[in-house]
């Protein structure tokens, strides 16, 4: 009877120490720290990072943001003659949501013209991305950058317009 | 009597049996194989299916958040947890006795580590309590006049050691209470709380390779420093802390601070040793790389080096295979950058870009090669992506840009 006991209270022990997972279980309250797969495969294969001619007409650049706050970004877009991004570059000083988030937005833009770009909302960025609530504003940062090319191209092509109507 | 014969012989069928011992870690890179993955902490893009056999886990280079269990200790705790498991506080019978044996044991290592007398030293759940018992309580106890210093010995974040014997001095003349959290000092630089004229000390048992639930606080009795306890109930620990000393945590505690006190010449050789490699290499092969902190009254074990042009935290997610931790906001929960490179005064966007590299003990060289390997890789893709080092690049000066935001 007490030699069974002692098995039990062998195998018990045994078990306690041998087969007890070594890895505690993984933190879930702190999903900030755990970072998507998505986000981590825009920096592993980053598309689209680089710079376009600044000083060229069909470049808009947008440049958001502040180092101070940890968060810089600058977007450029090329657009053709019928108003179509055709081509667009981003960097980005900030976290791997920032970089993902800046990454997606250049993603979106190719291929839409001025206008449907505007309407790309930084809650599509923040949905596909699975961005925690403690990273949305690097997708809001993200719509500002596109906002702001945007309205940096729409700048450059205002004295052309002029100088056709003077014509 | 059964019973206790059959714990003996299971844990030395445990000593003897090829378990968890055999696949001991070696020296060198260290791949660890984990054998329960659903519950895998790597999140790693490259895992393939949930029920893979082993995960490589990433190198440990953040030791000032905790440290491993040092095996020695280990071992010293082991029969305090299946054998030797009574009440220390128990008069009535040997499980008591020799439980309390052992604690008043672990007492005098912990004291003979910092030069005090094993009755200062009273057991508590970590440097947190301790801190708190001698903060808060002590303004709570005394006279209206009496004021306290409170200051760190060396800071968790930059490594920064205090001139604590010359503050010590100021405060005994001034008669005014002194209390210092030794938590990432003890152990590591030698500390005594004479020399040093030290009324309070809070020691934590996880930052010197002890397990973890465990501390201590100094309280001197010569002169007599009184403090109120922060929780009352059995009046065990002469009052000051009621609740059942854990024996298997204080064993380990004090056999860590005894380790501690035969290591750390070694320990400290080692690590500076290692410290000054990874500097080194990181500085001579990359540019626009700050050390915060005072270089001369440094301990070597903590480095916090700001990555100019690079955000601390998309360099963490880069370095994935390797633990370490950062000062940058979006580490943080709160959004704010560290309020220790704020307080000394250090730029904004260095404080973003600040990464804190940790040596210890069983640190290699092979792990500190391949941390800088990485580090120096990513942080220059990083810079290609970064718009502020293209900007730098071309001549720009980014101090009179303005920025949108604030």
């Amino acid at each position: 009877m007490a030699a069974a006991g002692a098995g039990r209270l062998r195998r018990a022990a045994s078990a306690l120490l041998l087969r007890s997972p070594r890895v505690p279980p993984r933190e879930l309250s702190a999903p900030a720290r755990l970072y998507h797969k998505k986000v981590v495969d825009h920096y592993e294969n980053p598309r689209n990072v680089g710079s376009l001619d600044k000083t060229s007409k069909n470049v808009g650049t947008g440049l958001v943001g502040a180092p101070a706050c940890g968060d810089v970004m600058k977007l450029q877009i090329q657009v053709d003659e019928q108003g179509k991004i055709v081509d667009a570059r981003f960097k980005t000083f900030g976290c791997g949501s920032a970089i993902a988030s800046s990454s997606l937005a250049t993603e979106w833009v190719k291929g839409k013209t001025v206008e449907e770009a505007l309407t790309i909302k930084n809650t599509d960025i923040a949905k596909e991305l699975c961005l925690p609530p403690v990273k949305l504003h690097c997708s809001m940062l993200a719509e500002d950058a596109i906002k702001a090319a945007l309205a940096d191209y729409k700048l450059k092509q205002e004295p052309k317009k002029g100088e056709a109507e003077k014509k | 009597m059964l019973l206790r014969t059959a714990w003996r012989r299971a844990a030395a069928a445990v000593r003897a049996a090829p378990g968890p011992r055999s696949e001991a870690p070696a020296r060198g890179l260290r791949l660890r194989v984990v054998d329960n993955a659903p519950q895998s902490a790597v999140p790693s893009d490259t895992a393939t299916a949930p029920d893979v056999e082993s995960v490589l886990r990433p190198l440990y280079m953040d030791v000032q958040a905790t440290t491993p269990l040092d095996p020695r200790v280990l071992d010293a705790m082991l029969p305090y947890l299946v054998n030797y498991y009574g009440n220390p506080h128990s008069r009535t019978h040997a499980y008591g006795w020799e439980s309390e044996a052992a604690m008043e044991r672990a007492r005098q290592q912990v004291a003979s580590l910092i030069g005090a007398d094993p009755r200062e030293i009273i057991f508590t759940s970590g440097a947190t309590e301790s801190n708190n018992i001698a903060v808060k309580e002590l303004e709570a106890a005394i006279q209206p006049d009496t004021s306290l210093v409170s200051v760190m010995t060396v800071n968790n974040e930059i490594g920064v050691k205090q001139p604590i014997a010359e503050i010590g001095q100021i405060c005994s003349s001034r008669r005014v209470y002194f209390h210092t959290d030794a938590a990432q000092a003890v152990g590591k630089i030698p500390l005594d709380v004479n020399d040093m004229k030290i009324d309070l000390m809070s020691i934590s048992g996880h930052k010197i390779y002890g397990p973890k639930g465990v501390g201590a606080i100094y309280i001197r009795r010569r002169p007599r420093v009184r403090v109120e306890a922060l929780q009352s109930g059995g009046g065990q620990e002469r009052g000051m802390r009621s609740g059942t000393v854990p024996t298997p945590l204080v064993v380990g505690l004090g056999a860590a601070c005894e380790v501690a006190q035969q290591e750390m010449e070694y320990d400290h050789k080692w690590i500076s040793k290692l410290a000054e490699r990874l500097t080194k290499k990181i500085m001579n092969s990359l540019p626009d790389v700050v050390m915060n902190g005072d270089p001369e009254h440094h301990y070597p074990g903590c480095i916090n080096l700001s990555f100019a042009y690079v955000e601390g935290e998309s360099l963490l997610m880069a370095l994935k295979d390797v633990a370490l931790s950062s000062g940058s906001a979006c580490t943080s929960a709160s959004l704010e950058p560290s309020y220790v490179l704020r307080a000394i005064g250090t730029d904004e966007d260095l404080a973003h870009s600040s990464i804190r590299f940790g040596i210890g003990r069983f640190t290699t060289e092979e792990e500190v090669d391949y941390t800088v390997e990485k580090c120096i890789h990513h942080v220059k893709r990083l810079r290609e992506m970064s718009p502020l080092w293209e900007m730098v690049q071309d001549g720009i000066d980014l101090k009179s840009i303005k920025w949108t935001q604030h």
